[in-house]
C-alpha cells in the first residue's frame, strides 16, 4: 500500500516537474521578424540563426521577414500586428527614439535587463550605447551590431590624377578647395543618389555634426541646442554648397547606384554609412589602392551609430526561447560571426580584432575613441514624426535652398515631437 | 349578380398576394441584410473613425482619440504645409493633363478604328490600344520610369538620332531633359495672385504652377487609360445606327463633320461617365506616381495619396494621414454624388 503510494507520488511529481525540466531548455518555436532580405543581410541573418540552433536544438525559427529597404515595407506590417494584439516574439528596431518612442513608450516590449546582468554586457557594452536603450534604468534592447553612419568614401586614383592627397582626416574647407579643383576639372565632387531622400537627409546629417561639433549635434536632440542656432544655420549653408558640388542626375540614382558612378570615376567623393563597404569589396575593388575614406568633413570626432538590436515583445508567445535567443545575439561567438557578414562592427568592445578587416579595425578605433552620435535618418535620435519632417524639409531644401525656411521648418517639427530647444 | 359572386373571389386572391409581397419584401431584406450591415461597418463606420481620428491626439504608435483642441488644428496644420499645397498643386494639375490627353487620345483610337472598321487588320489595333489596360499600375510606373530615366531612358533615344549632335555642332545645348528628375515648375501664378490678394497669396508656401515632372507621369497614365477610354466610345458608336449616318451623309455633312456634330454629341453620356472614372482614378493616384517617380524634386510629382501613406505608417502622425484621407474622399465625393444624381435620375 505504502509502496503504491509512493509511486503515485513519484509519478505527479514527474508530471508536474517534466513540464520545467522541457522549459529549462528552449523549445516550441520562435518568431523572428526582421527587414534583412538581400544578399549580405540574409547571410548575416542565418549566421544568427545557426548560433541559435547550435544551442537551441528544440526550436524551430520562424524567419518573418518583409522585404524592403529600410524596413520602409516591414513597418506597416508590424505596426498592424502590434495594434491587432499579434506581436512576434521578437523583432529588429533601431535604439533611441524609435525603440523608446514607438515600442517601450506604448508597453510593446518589455525590459531585458536581467540578460544585460546575468551575461555580463554591462562591462563591454559601451555605456553610451546602453543609454541609448535605456529608460528609467531598464534596458530594452540588445544590439548585434553597428554601422558607422558618416562615412565619406573616395576614388583614390581619380583624386591622385587631380593632384589631391587625402590625410587622416578631412575638414569642411579642405573638402571644399578638393570639390573646386575637381570641379575645375569638369569631375563631378560628389556623388549622391537620393530616389530615397534619406541619403540626402543623411548628407545633412553628417554635415550638422561635421559643422556643429559631435556635442553640439548631440544637443539637438537633449533640447539644449536649438535648430535655429547659428552653427545649424552654417551646416545648413554649407549643406547647399556640398548640394551645388553633386552630380545633376542625382535624383534618378539609388545610393549604390552613386556608389557605383564613384568606382567607375565619374564622381569622387560620397558621402554614406559603412554599408558602402561592401559594395566595394563586392567589385573586387581594394582597400586605399582604388578607393579610400575618411570620417565625412569635419565629423572625425563623432561615430554616427546606426545600429541595429532585438527586443523582448510583450506578450511574447514563446518568452524563454527569445531570452535564449537574445542571449546568443549579445553573445561575442554570434556577433564575430554575424557582423564581418553584415559589414559593420560588435555592439561590445572585446570582439577579435582578427576576424575584420582594414576598414572594419578603423571603424573600432573610431567607436572606442569618437562621441557616439545619434542617426535621425535611422532612427535613433529622434522620433518617426521628426524624421518624416526632416525628409519632408530636405526635399525642399535641396530644389530653393531657402536657409530661413529649412531651419524654420525643423524647429516646429522638433516643438511637435516635443524635444526641441 | 355576377359582381356579387366575384368578389369574394377577388379577396381571396388578393389576400395572399399582398403576403406575397410582404414575404418578399422581408425575405430580400434579409439577403440583402450582410451586405447592408458590411456596408455599413466597413464602409461608413470606417469612414467615421477616420474622421474621429483625423480629429484626435493620435500621433505616435499608441492610440489616442481624444479629440484635438482647438478642433481642426490638424486640418489647418495640413493645410499651412507646403508638402500639402504641393500635393492639391499636384492632383489639379495632373487631372487636367491626364483627363484631356486621355479622353482625346482615346476618341481619336476610337474615330480612327470607327471609321476604318472594314479594313483588315482592325481587331489587333483595337486590341493592342486596349492591351495596356489590362496591367497594374505598379507595372507601368516601373517600365516609364526607366523610359523617363534621363541618363539611360528616351535621352539615350535623342543621342542616337543624332539630334544632340546637331544642336551641339550648331552651337545650342544638348537636349537632356530631367523628365520626373527635373524640380522646375512652369506658368507660376505666384505673382499674378499676390498682385490680387497679397494675404492670401502669403499663405501659399510653394510655386503654384505646373510642374513639369508631372508631364512624364500623366504620360503613362494616359498611355494606359486612353485604350480604355477607345473602347468606351467604341461600345457607344455601334450603338449608333446606320440611319443616323446615312441621314448626316445626305444632310451634306462629310465625315469629320459627321463625327464632330452628329456622333459625339450623341455620346454625351459616355463623355460624362469616362470623365467621371477618369476623374476618380487621378484624384486616388498613388500606386502609378509612387512607383515612378516617388515623392518627386521639391514634391514636383508628390500626391495626396503618398501624403496618406508617408504620415499613417513612416511618421506615424495618424491624426495627419486621416486628415489627408478624409480632404481625398470629400474633393472624390463632390464629383461623384453630382454623378450619382444624374444617372439615377436617368434612369427613372
Amino acid at each position: 500500500m505504502l509502496k503504491r503510494r509512493v509511486i503515485l507520488f513519484a509519478l505527479v511529481v514527474a508530471l508536474v516537474a517534466l513540464p520545467v525540466l522541457v522549459f529549462a531548455q528552449a523549445s516550441g518555436q520562435l518568431e523572428v521578424f526582421s527587414w534583412w532580405t538581400s544578399g549580405g543581410e540574409a547571410a548575416a541573418l542565418q549566421s544568427l540563426f545557426d548560433s541559435y540552433s547550435a544551442a537551441n536544438p528544440d526550436v524551430e525559427i520562424i524567419n518573418a521577414t518583409v522585404a524592403g529597404g529600410g524596413g520602409s515595407a516591414a513597418r506597416p506590417v508590424l505596426q498592424t500586428r502590434l495594434a491587432g494584439g499579434d506581436p512576434p516574439d521578437t523583432w529588429q528596431v533601431h535604439p533611441g527614439a524609435e525603440l523608446l518612442g514607438q515600442y517601450v513608450d506604448a508597453d510593446y516590449v518589455v525590459p531585458i535587463t536581467d540578460l544585460y546582468e546575468a551575461n555580463g554586457w554591462y562591462d563591454v557594452v559601451p555605456q553610451a550605447l546602453i543609454d541609448m536603450v535605456s529608460r528609467d534604468g531598464e534596458v530594452y534592447l540588445v544590439m548585434v551590431g553597428v554601422h558607422r553612419g558618416n562615412g565619406f568614401w573616395y576614388n583614390k586614383p581619380l583624386l591622385e590624377a587631380n593632384g589631391i592627397m587625402i590625410g587622416e582626416t578631412l575638414s569642411v574647407a579642405e573638402f571644399m578647395t578638393a570639390a573646386e579643383t575637381l570641379s575645375a576639372a569638369g569631375v563631378d565632387p560628389l556623388c549622391v543618389g537620393d530616389s530615397g531622400v534619406w541619403a540626402s537627409a543623411q548628407l545633412f546629417e553628417n554635415t550638422l555634426a561635421g559643422v556643429m561639433g559631435a556635442d553640439g549635434y548631440n544637443g539637438l536632440w537633449d533640447g539644449t541646442v536649438s535648430f535655429s542656432d547659428p552653427s545649424v544655420l552654417e551646416a545648413m549653408t554649407v549643406y547647399g554648397q556640398m548640394l551645388d558640388y553633386q552630380n545633376s542626375d542625382h535624383a534618378a540614382l539609388t545610393w549604390d547606384q552613386a556608389i557605383g558612378k564613384l568606382m567607375e570615376g565619374n564622381c569622387a567623393f560620397s558621402s554614406m554609412g559603412d554599408w558602402a563597404y561592401g559594395e566595394f569589396v563586392n567589385a573586387g575593388m581594394e582597400d586605399n589602392v582604388d578607393f579610400g575614406w575618411v570620417s565625412h568633413p569635419g565629423s572625425d570626432g563623432a561615430f554616427m551609430v546606426v545600429a541595429d538590436g532585438f527586443v523582448m515583445a510583450n506578450g511574447a508567445p514563446n518568452p524563454e526561447a527569445n531570452a535564449a535567443w537574445l542571449t546568443t545575439l549579445g553573445s561575442k561567438e554570434a556577433q564575430e560571426a554575424f557582423n564581418p557578414l553584415k559589414g559593420s562592427i560588435c555592439a561590445r568592445t572585446d570582439c577579435d580584432r582578427e576576424a575584420f578587416g582594414v576598414y572594419h579595425n578603423w571603424s573600432m578605433d573610431s567607436f572606442a575613441s569618437a562621441t557616439l552620435t545619434p542617426s535621425v535618418v535611422h532612427g535613433t535620435a529622434a522620433p518617426a514624426d521628426f524624421q518624416q519632417a526632416l525628409n519632408d524639409a530636405v526635399t525642399l531644401f535641396i530644389v530653393d535652398r531657402d536657409v530661413e525656411a529649412f531651419s524654420e521648418a525643423l524647429v516646429a517639427a522638433a516643438s511637435m515631437s516635443g524635444f526641441g530647444a | 349578380m355576377s359582381t356579387i359572386a366575384t368578389e369574394p373571389l377577388v379577396r381571396a386572391a388578393d389576400a395572399p398576394r399582398r403576403r406575397t409581397i410582404f414575404n418578399e419584401r422581408i425575405q430580400s431584406f434579409v439577403v440583402l441584410l450582410p451586405s447592408l450591415l458590411a456596408i455599413a461597418i466597413f464602409v461608413y463606420a470606417f469612414i467615421g473613425i477616420t474622421f474621429w481620428i483625423s480629429l484626435s491626439n493620435w500621433r505616435t504608435l499608441r492610440p489616442d482619440l481624444t479629440i484635438r483642441e482647438p478642433l481642426l488644428q490638424t486640418y489647418a496644420d495640413m493645410f499651412a504645409m507646403p508638402r500639402f499645397q504641393a500635393d492639391l498643386r499636384n492632383t489639379l494639375v495632373f487631372t487636367l493633363m491626364f483627363i484631356t490627353m486621355s479622353i482625346l487620345l482615346g476618341l481619336g483610337l476610337a474615330i480612327l478604328i470607327d471609321h476604318n472598321r472594314k479594313l483588315l487588320g482592325i481587331p489587333v489595333f483595337r486590341n493592342t490600344f486596349l492591351f495596356p489596360y489590362a496591367l497594374s499600375f505598379i507595372v507601368t510606373g516601373v517600365a516609364w520610369r526607366w523610359i523617363f530615366n534621363p541618363e539611360t531612358g528616351i535621352n539615350l533615344f535623342f543621342d542616337i538620332l543624332g539630334i544632340n549632335t546637331l544642336l551641339v555642332n550648331s552651337g545650342m545645348e544638348p537636349l537632356r531633359p530631367g523628365w520626373v528628375t527635373d524640380p522646375t515648375v512652369v506658368l507660376q501664378i505666384n505673382d499674378i495672385i499676390a498682385s490680387i490678394s497679397p494675404a492670401f497669396a502669403d499663405s501659399i508656401q510653394m510655386k503654384l504652377g505646373v510642374p513639369v515632372a508631372l508631364i512624364p507621369v500623366a504620360i503613362a497614365a494616359t498611355w494606359q487609360l486612353s485604350g480604355f477610354v477607345m473602347a468606351m466610345y467604341l461600345g457607344g458608336m455601334t450603338t449608333i445606327s446606320q440611319d443616323v449616318r446615312e441621314a448626316a451623309r445626305i444632310d451634306g455633312a462629310n465625315e469629320w463633320q459627321m463625327y464632330r456634330k452628329v456622333i459625339i454629341p450623341i455620346l454625351k453620356p459616355i463623355t460624362i461617365s469616362v470623365f467621371v472614372i477618369l476623374l476618380h482614378i487621378s484624384l486616388k493616384i498613388f500606386d502609378l506616381t509612387f512607383t515612378m517617380a516617388g515623392v518627386g524634386p521639391g514634391f514636383a510629382t508628390d500626391v495626396p495619396a503618398i501624403f496618406v501613406f508617408e504620415q499613417m505608417f513612416k511618421a506615424t502622425r495618424y491624426n495627419l494621414g486621416s486628415a489627408a484621407a478624409i480632404v481625398m474622399l470629400i474633393l472624390v465625393a463632390v464629383i461623384i454624388v453630382p454623378y450619382l444624381r444624374y444617372s439615377l435620375k436617368d434612369e427613372s
